[in-house]
């Protein structure tokens, strides 16, 4: 009988090769349907109406002028005489028109009078922090600082950025027959529909999600929100399709934050460089949602003497959502940026600091291997000065460093897995893919199990139709439908090779699925093809289910990776202008099973923390709190020529492999902010506090560590 | 966006016929890299798109004895790859490529560069041009990272958008403004277009001329009046060294925080002078040939005019170019700046921006 568990690296046929995404064609051909793309006959499209002020009540909404409108078929107020306001953007009223541009016009024309209130908007000023201080402390951290031979301060944090899908937030809702069909941009297609049983009036399994292809959602995409229950309201009153698709400019302000993070940190060491006690201080803002609280010290979590405390900062801003890794990119950048100055004022090497205190941590080992590693990609021993680069004229560089770590255990999964006569095969998996090729490593599972090439399998997701699987959020879902489709194929397999048993004359527990043909362990010639062995089926098939749950993961999946990455970064101290030359991940999720996507998802993450580490920043009016750069303009995302020379090193092998399946996607977007801020300040020879690390940034801190005047 | 009449012209003469005298009824249609932006955000609603796409003799470069001269309808794209502007003008060049997008170059036109409304946020979220509510401006106690370090004492904050402007103004361009003749036999929005019969009255004024801090709510940034269309660039050829140093945050497409653009004549490897008001600045001791034209430093994205540099450029008289010299004329263009609470940094980009243009310009490595 086949065995559940991975098989070992001699038997693999396709598993850690590298693979090039099933759907890239379709993809970069265009042919790929997107929420975006879906037009359905007599649809219509829907617009929102937001609110111009960040703190207001609403007096008045007269929407006369917009209802009388040809073409006009529903306006509904969302927001009502003397409801609230608490930020900028959010939904007054929603129109639905025969067309895009009708729809945007009638819009216009609602009249909304407001009180309006001043917003706070002041996240920097820790004083304005609210409720609940969340504090830990061990051993004595105020007597450790005292004590301490040297001791490094500062302050650091990142301002709130947005997720900035590239295809925003919405969804096609189309009642008909009594039955709701929905394609939605959704991170969550198989707990979309339970979300919309109120709005629709329907219960859940009249209710049909479509999200095979989806742009983007980095945590901000696991529910319909109001504009999809308004989007489905509309399309309940009308009788007709609706489309509500969020503009750009609603989009970014709305539709997800990820918290703003400062934190003040005393960090003390011995002289030799063993770290004794950390103190932090950290506040932020979740705007109207909840803050984040950045694990701090982040990594090295077993430095001795601690006393941490963080608070919330309410604002009138849109509220947070998971942001890719939440929390962590916070977290990293402050402990990192400590442990940068620390060793600076030590007149120590970084790497040599960082590994020194490697102790603190709970994976040494991997974190060793993985900064030698980097070290040797990045040719450190060569590059590396300390703190300021000497070398006269304008351009300096430097080299940083940064750690992280990630969970990515699997969620809940379901697979259908069937066998035909034929020898085709076709599995069901409730599932999404965000981009990331959770198409492509089912398709190589079940391939790879069942001894077949990828063009023999069929494997379908992006429905609720499907058997159910869990959100895709946290690195969870290459975990969950890794082990589902695994159990389901080997379970479809064994019931297959009882039925060639007889005929081969060999008990199953001595037969495998390999090269396209069921044949006896050690003894290939006694075998058959693969569809000479479905041929036995006659017309039955064969139908497993494989399950996965987070509880009892069994020996497929595991969780916990570890990550190094360093960078290096020219800077030009005369405009601030940092140019990234070089940026090397080493990282470990354990078994890999697709190295090429693997990669690609390391280079996505590292791609959108240069982002956030030098360009992107969440920018409102002080006195209005509307979002100044809801836009591509000015909300700076990193283009082709930003991102430098990326080079991406996966751990594989023995102590890698053994531990199962774990997901991938939030650790690499954990330490370029962190990475890149430190290779500045060795470059530069002062610590540029905050992220983005603009040029006016750069030439401030220049001026204030007078390098500059 | 609403709903406007198309009209898409194909002689000057009809296009400027299609114009109306006010503000806002009509807008010109060039590359559409602004315009089409602007009518979604609904700056401009205006009941009449005239395009100049059909309009044929407003797309070309002409080097005619001592002078260049540029339709308004050229492509950025063209502009740059003309031989006699990469010959001759390296500092347009550089304008162009500090665009950095492929789609905008190939797309946008030089007119068009020159007629862009301005990027300030609050301009472009409905706050009007001098950016205000209830008569006060909101930048000063906004969000002013971007906005204007030179001419800033109001009303106006926003700083000029033009990528060529620096450049042209440097080098002596002229622009040439078509408008339909007196009395305007003109095409009301949404009536059938007459074949007008009278040729376009033209004026030329100086590229700085050209542009204009506005005083109230209603003015433009431009001399450009409603029923003209810019038709022509003039560039004088002179033997100018010339360059542009543009500070970008991004590599990629992004506005410059900074540019500086100068033409200095350099023939005996010294600044020429020529004739100008001394304004308190000592005449070099040794006299030095005269010149074509005295040495200018213009100033881009810091005020909201192309900012020309009277102090910097008179630095500059007869001196031959040093890293030194470089950046004692970047200091003396940073000098009598008033940056606002949020961009002070503009101070310093723009001795960088002037000392490593006046370096290129000049041959010499920063």
């Amino acid at each position: 009988m086949a065995k559940v568990a991975w098989p070992v690296e001699e038997k693999r046929s396709l598993m850690g090769r590298r693979i090039s995404r099933l759907d890239g064609p379709l993809k970069s051909s265009g042919r790929a349907k997107y929420t975006y793309d879906v037009n359905l006959p007599n649809m219509l499209y829907a617009k929102i109406l937001s609110s111009p002020h960040a703190a207001a009540v609403v007096e008045s909404v007269d929407t006369k002028a917009a209802e009388k409108m040809a073409g006009v078929e529903a306006v509904m107020v969302l927001r009502k005489p003397g409801e609230r306001v608490d930020w900028a953007g959010q939904e007054i009223a929603a129109v639905a028109a025969v067309t895009e541009e009708l729809a945007t016009e009638a819009v216009g024309k609602i009249k909304v009078s407001y009180k309006v209130e001043r917003p706070r908007m002041d996240d920097r000023d820790s004083s304005k922090g609210e409720g609940r201080v969340r504090s830990k402390s061990s051993g004595d951290a105020t007597q450790a600082l005292q004590d301490a031979a040297v001791v490094a301060e500062g302050r650091y944090g990142c301002t709130a950025i947005t997720h900035c899908c590239l295809e925003p937030h919405g969804q096609v809702a189309e009642f008909r027959d009594g039955e709701l069909r929905l394609w939605a941009s959704t991170q969550n297609v198989s707990g979309y529909a339970g979300q919309l049983t109120g709005a629709a009036e329907l219960p859940a399994n009249k209710i049909h999600v479509n999200g095979r292809f989806m742009g983007g959602g980095f945590g901000s995409k696991f529910g319909p929100d109001r504009w999809g229950i308004v989007g489905v309201e509309l399309a309940k009153k009308t009788g007709r399709p609706v489309k509500l698709m969020l503009e750009r400019e609603q989009e970014l302000p709305i539709a997800g934050q990820r918290p703003s993070a400062y934190a003040e940190v005393e960090i003390g060491a011995t002289e030799d460089g063993t770290i004794t006690a950390w103190k932090s201080k950290a506040w932020g803002s979740g705007g109207m949602g909840r803050a984040g609280a950045p694990p701090l010290p982040y990594i090295f979590r077993d430095i001795p003497n601690l006393e941490t405390a963080s608070q919330g900062i309410p604002i009138n801003r849109g509220p947070a959502r998971a942001w890719r890794a939440p929390n962590h990119p916070q977290g990293c950048l402050i402990t990192m940026s400590a442990m940068e100055d620390l060793a600076a004022k030590l007149e120590m090497d970084a790497l040599e600091f960082f590994i020194k205190n490697l102790h603190y941590t709970r994976m040494p080992e991997v974190y060793r291997e993985e900064l030698q590693i980097a070290a040797d990609m990045i040719g450190y021993g060569k590059k590396a000065h300390h703190r300021g680069d000497p070398t006269p004229g304008p351009i300096k560089r430097g080299l940083g460093m940064s750690l992280h770590t990630w969970g990515g255990a699997g969620h809940d999964s379901t697979c259908d897995l069937t066998i035909h006569s034929d020898g085709s095969v076709i599995a069901n998996i409730g599932s999404q893919d965000l981009g990331t090729g959770t198409l492509t490593v089912i398709t190589i599972v079940v391939a790879e199990t069942l001894g077949l090439p990828l063009e023999a399998v069929q494997v379908n997701i992006g429905r609720n139709a499907y058997p159910p699987d869990g959100a895709s959020g946290g690195s969870t879902t290459v975990g969950g439908v890794s082990s589902s489709s695994r159990r389901a194929a080997t379970a479809a397999l064994n019931e297959l090779l009882e039925k060639v048993a007889p005929e081969l004359g060999v008990s199953p527990d001595r037969l495998e699925a390999a090269a396209g043909k069921i044949q006896e362990i050690d003894n290939p010639q006694r075998s058959m093809t693969w569809q000479q062995a479905c041929a036995l089926l006659g017309q039955a098939s064969i139908t497993r289910q494989g399950r996965h749950s987070r509880s009892g993961a069994g020996e497929l999946t595991s969780s916990g990776v570890g990550g190094a990455q360093m960078a290096d970064v020219s800077v030009d101290i005369e405009t601030g202008v940092i140019t990234l030359n070089e940026l090397v991940a080493v990282q470990d999720c354990g078994l890999i099973i697709d190295l090429k996507t693997a990669e690609s998802q390391v280079l996505g993450g590292v791609i959108m923390g240069i982002t956030y580490a030098l360009y992107e920043e969440a920018i409102y009016d002080p006195q209005t709190g509307r979002m100044l750069n809801a836009d591509m303009e000015f909300y700076k995302l990193a283009g082709l020529a930003d991102i430098g020379d990326l080079k991406v090193h996966m751990m594989t092998g023995k102590g890698y492999d053994d531990r199962g399946v774990i997901g991938l996607g939030e650790p690499p977007v954990i330490s370029p902010g962190a990475a890149i801020s430190n290779a500045v300040a060795n470059a530069i020879g002062v610590r540029v506090g905050t992220l983005p690390l603009t040029p006016d940034k750069v030439i401030s801190a220049l001026v204030e560590g007078g390098l500059l005047s | 966006m609403n709903r406007f009449e198309y009209a898409s012209p194909s002689t000057l003469t009809e296009a400027l016929a299609l114009l109306t005298d006010t503000w806002g009824q009509t807008e010109i249609l060039a590359g559409g890299t602004d315009l089409i932006t602007s009518l979604k955000q609904n700056l401009t609603t205006p009941r009449r798109v005239v395009s100049l796409k059909a309009v044929s003799d407003l797309k070309k470069i002409e080097v005619r004895g001592t002078e260049v001269r540029i339709g308004a309808m050229t492509s950025l794209a063209e502009l740059s790859a003309h031989p006699a502007i990469r010959q001759h003008f390296p500092s347009l060049v550089e304008a162009v490529e500090g665009i950095a997008s492929p789609q905008i170059i190939a797309m946008g036109t030089v007119g068009g560069d020159l007629c862009q409304r301005p990027r300030c946020w609050y301009y472009r979220q409905g706050f009007g041009l001098l950016a205000q509510q209830e008569g006060r401006s909101m930048v000063p106690e906004g969000d002013n990272r971007y906005h204007a370090i030179y001419g800033n004492k109001g009303p106006a904050y926003f700083v000029s958008p033009s990528s060529l402007a620096p450049g042209l103004i440097a080098l002596g361009a002229a622009l040439t403004l078509a408008a339909p003749p007196a009395p305007a036999q003109r095409v009301e929005p949404a009536a059938p277009a007459v074949e007008p019969a009278a040729r376009a009255k033209r004026r030329e004024v100086k590229c700085q001329a050209f542009f204009r801090v506005p005083q109230a709510p209603g003015e433009r940034e431009t001399d450009l009046r409603p029923n003209e269309i810019l038709t022509e660039i003039t560039i004088p050829l002179r033997g100018l060294r010339n360059s542009t140093y543009e500070v970008r945050h991004r590599k990629s497409l992004d506005w410059p925080l900074v540019t500086a653009s100068v033409a200095f004549d350099y023939s005996a490897d010294v600044i020429g002078i020529a004739k100008r008001p001394r304004r308190g600045f000592e005449p070099p001791a040794e006299p030095v040939q005269p010149a074509a034209r005295a040495p200018v430093v213009v100033l881009g994205h810091v005020a909201p005019v192309p900012w020309v540099s009277e102090r910097a450029a008179a630095l500059l008289d007869g001196k031959s170019i040093d890293e030194s010299v470089a950046a004692q004329c970047g200091e003396a263009a940073a000098s009598g700046a008033t940056p606002l609470s949020r961009n002070g940094y503009k101070v310093q980009l723009v001795k960088v921006a002037v000392k490593r243009a006046l370096l290129a310009a000049s041959g010499k490595k920063g």
